[in-house]
This record gives C-alpha cells, structure tokens and sequence, in this order.
C-alpha cells in the first residue's frame, strides 16, 4: 500500500493495486459519516504522459470491478471490457493511460461492507454506511488526486458506472474533459428501485444472511444472493435476445418432467448465473450498492430541474443507449440530452439498435464501437493529443 | 459514405456553408451524416452541433467525430436556450416536419440568424403536372408517391413569404436554386422566382419591427 499524497512519478499499467485514501483529510459522505481509511483496489493500463493529460477513468457496473482488462482473480475470466482496453484498441493503451477502480461498497478489494473495519477488527457488515454515488465518486476523486492529475480526459462507464460519468459532469465539471454516458439514467426509476428491492428482499430472506453478520456465522447467503442475480440478469436481456438464445427449447431431456427441475433451458442458465454469482460477489455489497443506485437522482439533488446539474459545463458529452434496452430505456438518455441541450453543452447522442438488452454495452456491437471510436478521437484532437497510428494513416 | 473528407460539398450546401463566419455557433437540423458540420469545422473553424432523425445517420456523423444528436426538428428545438447559436440550418427538411410554424419559431428564438431550404411547390413543373395529369406531382426535387412521402408540408415561395409576415421575421436574403441546388438568376420579383424556382433558400432574422 502506498500513502495518499500524490504521486510525482508517473504511473505505468499494473493491475489490481490497493491505495489507502482519506488519513489526512477524511472521506465526508452524502449520509454525514466520515471516512479517514479508505482503501480503493484499482488497476491501471497504458502509461500517464508527462503533462497527465491523457487519463481515462472507466467506471463499473453493479456488479463488475476494477478488472476491467485483466483476468479476473476468481473466476479467470478476461476483464469484463478487454476487447476494448489495450493496444491499438479503442481505449488504446498506446495512447491513453486507462484508470479503473472498484467502487466504494464493492468487495473486490476497495473499502465496503465485506470488508475488515479498522476501528473494530472485525467486518463491517451492516455498519457499513449507506453510501451514494457520488460517494462512489468522491472516493475515485481522491484516486485521481493521487495520481497528481487535474482533469480527466474522459470518464466512461455503462449502467451504475454511467451514472458515476453523469455525477462526475456534476460535481467535478472542470476535471472531466469528455464523458460518456451508456445506457443509464440521471435517476433510477421507480421500476429499478423496485426490481432491486426484490434482489435485496432475496438476500435478507435467506436465513443464512442473519441480519447480514453472515461473516461471524461462518456462512454467506448464497440462495438469496442467487435469486437477486436471477432475477437481475433478467432486466440485462432482452425478450427477443432469450427467445433467440433459448426459446422454449428443452435441457438435456426430451420432454417436460411435470416437476420443478430445470426443465427448460432459459431456467438452467439462470441458476447457473446465479450460483456463479455467489462466488464473486458479497451480498451485503449487493444491497449497499442497489442502495447506491436507487438514491442516484441529479435533477431531484438541484432543483428538480436536470439542466441545473449541467448549467456551465465545459465538458463535451456522448450519450448512447441501446434500443432493446429496457432497465435503462432510451428515454432516460434522451433526458439527459435534452438537459445539456438546455444548457448548450456539446452533446453527441445515438440510439444504437440492437437485440441484445442492457448488456448490449458489454457485448460486441460495432456500430457501437465506432461511435465510441469517433467521439474519442475528436474528442482527443480538441484536447490537443497525438492521432492514433490507424487515423494518421488515413488522413 | 456521403462523407466527403476532400472537401466536395453538395451544391447548395456549399452555398450555405460560405454564409458562416469562421468561428459561428452553428446547429444543423436535419444534418444527415453531418457532410456540412464536417465542412464548416474544417474550414471555418466552426465547432458546430446536428440533430438528426436517422439513426444510420447519427452514428455515421458522431463516428466522424461531430456533435450530433438523434432527434428531430419537432421535438428537440425546444429545449435549447434563446440564442444559443449564431446560424441555425435547415436544409430540405421543412416539408418534413409536422409543424414547421413553431419549427421556425423555434429555430428564430435559439438562433440569430435561420438559413432554410426547401422545394418550391409554386414551380411551373408542379403546377403544369397537377394541372394537365390531375395527379400529385414527382419531380427529381419531390421524388416521392403520395402515399410514401416524408414530405407532408409542402410550401410554395410565396406561402413561406406570408408565414415569415405572420411571424414577424425578416427576410435578408433569399435566394432561388435550380434542381441541382446551383443559384438562378432571377429577377428580384417573388411571383416570378415562384413559378422558376425549384428550391428556394432563405436567410431569416428576428425583426422586432415586424416585417418586411
């Protein structure tokens, strides 16, 4: 672990790395706790130029982390965004030095609810504050303070790490040169709140849970956790994406059972989703992260009105959403244009048409990446970076 | 791609391009994939913004790296603040929206200056096809069936003149196009530019006088 004052080398890739933020000036949070231990699990990609102008901070998802281009520790998969971040990529690390941190409230390593609390030895389970988003935020600030840089070249992130790009707009407008927003919302709808009140109703009901001191019963509540997850991935597709991929179509058996095994296909990759899930996630997490999510509502924080949160910004923006996407619908996306259109921001916007749900920002669409891919490069031209290889070539 | 990184513009908007004094604020509506937006940041060093309907067109257009969001004239305008911009654009697209009154109203109200094109409906090829055919005119402008047009609101020069009267909004120039876009030469007289033009375009400004 290293100390929290900035660093004056500049930082080169190295993956899954913990800092300790907050000794010298504690962590303030939206719920009035104040935090001086923060540790935050993070890796890094690519290389920080000598005026620190080319960093990209990439927010997660509810349920991802900082592994965003290296295996994950668990499972061995390859980072969740790994087609996208590396050399000559779309987040070339040649170019930019490319920053991801697992959030606050998360359990792969940064400061949360699984974690030990300092103050007693012991984890912190439901003691853990309620947190926000723009906690979440204000703790990758202070990272970002670590690494000495002033202002991002782009914050990017779908879903919950979409969210984290329109709060860091907000709260942090001079440190964000360009944001992009994916298939998120500037606040959660009541449908989501309600879809992740029956994930968190999932976990407490499980007896194993016991009152979320799981940790000291030697035990996890890992039937809950699972149906949370199930019933979450549901929200991540789409209804023409799960005929495509099952239909009605059977599991290993010719027939129906007239029971309650998982006869069709659709159910048996569920409850592998599901008890996958458990493996790399802590449930207590589960909830202070939904939590998190539900009390994100920048027009609500500023007057009701969304513009306010935007007024004066010099960020430019490119907001995207997907059309079978219906946890984070278009609209939600089409609010937050039309704020910045109030406000006169710079804004691009695309609906990008696909099958394949929420997900889709995970997953191979490469009218997607080319918008990504268009956006990034006028957007590094206006901040006065080097043109890829690949654009030099072509001009 | 009708992208055109060479610097070839379609004829008209070449002619809308030269209007633009380097460094206006500028927002085109109905962009397409933003082949003027590109122009105007390369030659003008306009940092300019699109709206446009299709969604092949938007990504085209945010791909080549510009600031274009998808919607349309009718419901996007509004949200702008008053006089955001310097030049706000649109080419060929009026006959296409569902109310291009409050359009125009809108497009005055964010923007100091309008520049608008559109297909003449009083040229004499139109009338002469309603006249001795007695079917909806398809010409190379207005090349569409009836019953499969984008185009529902057709004006003639003369109807737009009247709408810019009600609306209290100056004409400072107008100018008659041919159907290729290129300018003709035409006496400054409206009824006479009404049955020869094919497009017309228009520069508007808000009058608080009223009027022309």
């Amino acid at each position: 672990m290293s100390a929290a004052e900035p660093i004056s080398s500049l930082p080169a890739a190295a993956a899954d790395l913990r800092v300790t933020l907050g000794h010298d000036r504690p962590i303030r949070l939206d719920c009035g706790i104040e935090l001086n231990h923060v540790t935050v699990a993070y890796s890094t990609y690519g290389r920080l130029n000598a005026d620190r102008s080319n960093a990209i901070l990439i927010c997660h998802a509810l349920t991802g982390d900082h592994h965003v281009a290296d295996p994950h520790p668990i499972t061995g998969k390859p980072g969740w965004w790994s087609p996208l971040v590396g050399p000559g990529r779309l987040f070339d690390t040649d170019r930019y030095f490319v920053i991801c941190s697992n959030v606050l409230g998360g359990c792969m390593g940064t400061t949360g609810p699984a974690e030990i609390n300092p103050a007693t030895g012991k984890p912190w389970g439901l003691s853990f504050p309620v947190i926000t988003i723009g906690d979440m935020v204000e703790v990758q600030a202070r990272l970002i303070d670590h690494f000495g840089i002033a202002q991002l070249f782009c914050v990017v992130g779908g879903s919950m790490g979409g969210m984290q790009v329109l709060e860091w707009a907000h709260a942090h407008p001079e440190r964000v040169f360009a944001a992009i927003p994916i298939a998120t919302a500037a606040r959660h709808s009541a449908q989501n709140i309600a879809f992740n009140e029956v994930g968190r109703q999932a976990i407490m009901a499980d007896p194993d849970w016991c009152e979320g001191d799981y940790h000291s019963h030697d035990t996890r509540p890992k039937r809950g956790l699972a149906v949370a997850r199930m019933a979450a991935h549901i929200t991540y597709l789409s209804e023409p994406a799960l005929h495509q991929k099952f239909g009605r179509n059977l599991q290993n058996r010719d027939e129906i059972t007239y029971g309650f095994d998982a006869d069709f296909q659709v159910e048996s990759y569920l409850r592998h989703q599901g008890s996958t899930f458990v493996d790399r996630f802590d449930a207590n997490s589960y909830l202070y992260i939904t939590r998190a999510m539900d009390y994100f509502d920048l027009a609500g924080e500023n007057g009701g009105v969304l513009a306010n949160a935007f007024r004066g910004t010099p960020s430019r923006f490119c907001v995207i959403s997907f059309t079978s996407d219906w946890l984070f619908p278009t609209p939600e996306s089409r609010a937050v244009v039309h704020a910045l259109n109030a406000v006169a921001a710079s804004v691009s916007f695309v609906e990008i048409r696909s099958d394949k749900g929420h997900d889709a920002f995970l997953l191979d669409e490469p009218e997607f990446h080319a918008t990504l891919a268009g956006f990034l490069d006028a957007a590094a031209a206006h901040r006065g970076l080097p043109p890829s290889p690949a654009r030099r070539i072509e001009r | 791609m009708m992208m055109m990184v060479n610097g070839a513009l379609r004829v008209d908007l070449k002619l809308i391009a030269e209007m633009i004094e380097p460094g206006a604020r500028v927002l085109d509506v109905g962009c397409g994939e933003g082949a003027l937006l590109d122009w105007l940041g390369r030659h003008r060093d306009v940092d300019g913004r699109g709206i446009e309907l299709s969604m092949a067109g938007v990504s085209a257009a945010v791909a080549h790296g510009l600031s274009v969001i998808q919607g349309d004239a009718d419901t996007d305008l509004k949200d702008y603040p008053s006089g955001a911009f310097d030049y706000v654009i649109l080419s060929q697209t009026l006959q296409a929206t569902h109310e291009p009154r409050r359009v125009l109203e809108n497009m005055l109200r964010i923007g100091r200056r309008a520049i608008v094109s559109f297909p003449n409906f009083g040229h004499w090829r139109v009338r002469a096809h309603l006249l001795f055919r007695g079917t909806m005119p398809v010409t190379d402008t207005l090349a569409y069936q009836w019953y499969d047009t984008p185009n529902i609101h057709f004006c003639t020069i003369r109807d737009f003149l009247d709408l810019c009267r009600d609306l209290a909004v100056r004409v400072d120039k107008s100018i008659a196009l041919d159907r290729d876009g290129r300018v003709v030469p035409l006496p400054r007289v409206a009824g006479i530019a009404n049955l020869f033009a094919d497009q017309a375009l228009f520069v508007l400004s808000r009058d608080p006088a009223g009027g022309e």
